[in-house]
């Protein structure tokens, strides 16, 4: 005999379990985590090395790296002399909520103010699999066009902060900013969006001031009041 | 991209509340645009996974979702031209996702 069972069950409902319990491991501890998403090239490597040389006399800041594969951008973190682990998602395209976990177990978080994590550099499928942590930042970069918002529309969705690298060369490219901007602002009114270059560190102020305050707001609210993200 | 990883979900879930149940012998899933996942390529996954499980031989049923947009300006629910989310009837900029996240397990049918 056939029966059915009902369910409606999110699919990726084991998940956001795990999520959860980071971000409650991070909030016991006092830790802001920051998610950085991008495709592959458009600068979340050289963002972290910019940002953490910046303000790790003023936190105590470690790094997580999602890659297929290799450990260079690990490494290179690593070398600023702050913690950082390295997870290779072995071939996986994203980052989920048990890597995170086994990330966070390798950090001592009672000593760390702020986490960056590297996702793996993907415009679509790291805004599936939520990890735990406070802020998502999506990074566009120049090269990449003005179109993506509209072609990946759930990645900027999630996001809490839209920087846009490479505007050195802005010059070279037919990037309409007018059109990527409605598109990011159609989806996220007031969303914070930081034109910056890692390589000539124009704009780089303002997006350290934003995570100065993003640490600042977290303190006051001691973790809650967030989206999971 | 990722439908390897989510039909081994799909799987666990389906076998966790087949209990007492000698077969599953279909699947309901609500799966909406947005969500960048493939119907064909969670079947692919899917005949290769429940190979020697109870939920081998099953039929994957997928719903497709649309994705709706709604004009925060005007109110009027539209589907994206896929070059702009502008809203066709007042030119609003500003636009609330109705439909189009959906990824869920509605049901199972199991014997």
């Amino acid at each position: 005999m056939v029966r059915t069972v009902s369910l409606g069950e999110q699919i990726l409902g084991a998940n956001d379990e795990i999520a959860l319990a980071n971000r409650t491991a991070l909030n016991r501890a006092g830790v802001l985590a920051i998610n950085l998403m991008a495709s592959p090239g458009a600068g979340k490597t050289s963002l972290i090395l910019s940002t953490v040389a910046a303000l790790r006399a003023e936190y105590r800041i470690a790094g997580v790296d999602g890659d297929l594969a290799t450990s260079i951008d690990a490494d290179r973190v690593a070398a600023m002399g702050v913690p950082a682990v390295q997870i290779n998602t072995g071939g996986a395209c994203h980052l989920d909520a048990a890597m995170m976990r086994c990330a966070l177990e390798q950090l001592d978080l009672a000593v760390l103010d702020l986490l960056i994590v590297e996702n793996v550099g993907n415009l679509v499928c790291p805004s599936g699999f939520r990890l735990g942590v406070h802020r998502n930042v999506l990074i566009a970069s120049v090269p990449e066009g003005a179109d993506k918002p509209y072609k990946y529309p759930v990645m900027y969705l999630g996001a809490d902060a839209v920087v846009l690298n490479k505007v050195d060369v802005l010059d070279a490219f037919d990037f309409d900013m007018a059109y990527f901007r409605h598109g990011v602002e159609a989806l996220n009114p007031g969303l914070a969006f930081f034109p910056v270059s890692c390589k000539t560190g124009v704009g780089m102020e303002a997006w350290r001031d934003w995570v100065r305050q993003q640490v600042t707001a977290f303190r006051q609210a001691e973790g809650a009041g967030y989206e999971l993200r | 991209m990722h439908e390897l990883a989510v039909t081994q979900r799909i799987l666990e879930i389906a076998l966790r509340h087949a209990d007492g149940a000698s077969r599953i012998t279909k699947l309901n899933l609500i799966v909406g645009d947005l969500t960048g996942i493939l119907s064909e390529s969670v079947q692919f996954y899917w005949d290769i996974i429940t190979r020697e499980t109870r939920a081998e031989g099953s039929t994957l049923c997928v719903s497709r979702v649309p994705t709706r947009l709604r004009c925060g300006d005007c109110g009027h629910e539209f589907a994206p031209d896929g070059r702009t989310f502008d809203c066709p009837n007042c030119g609003g900029r500003r636009v609330i996702i109705m439909t189009g996240r959906e990824f869920r397990l509605e049901s199972i049918e199991v014997q």
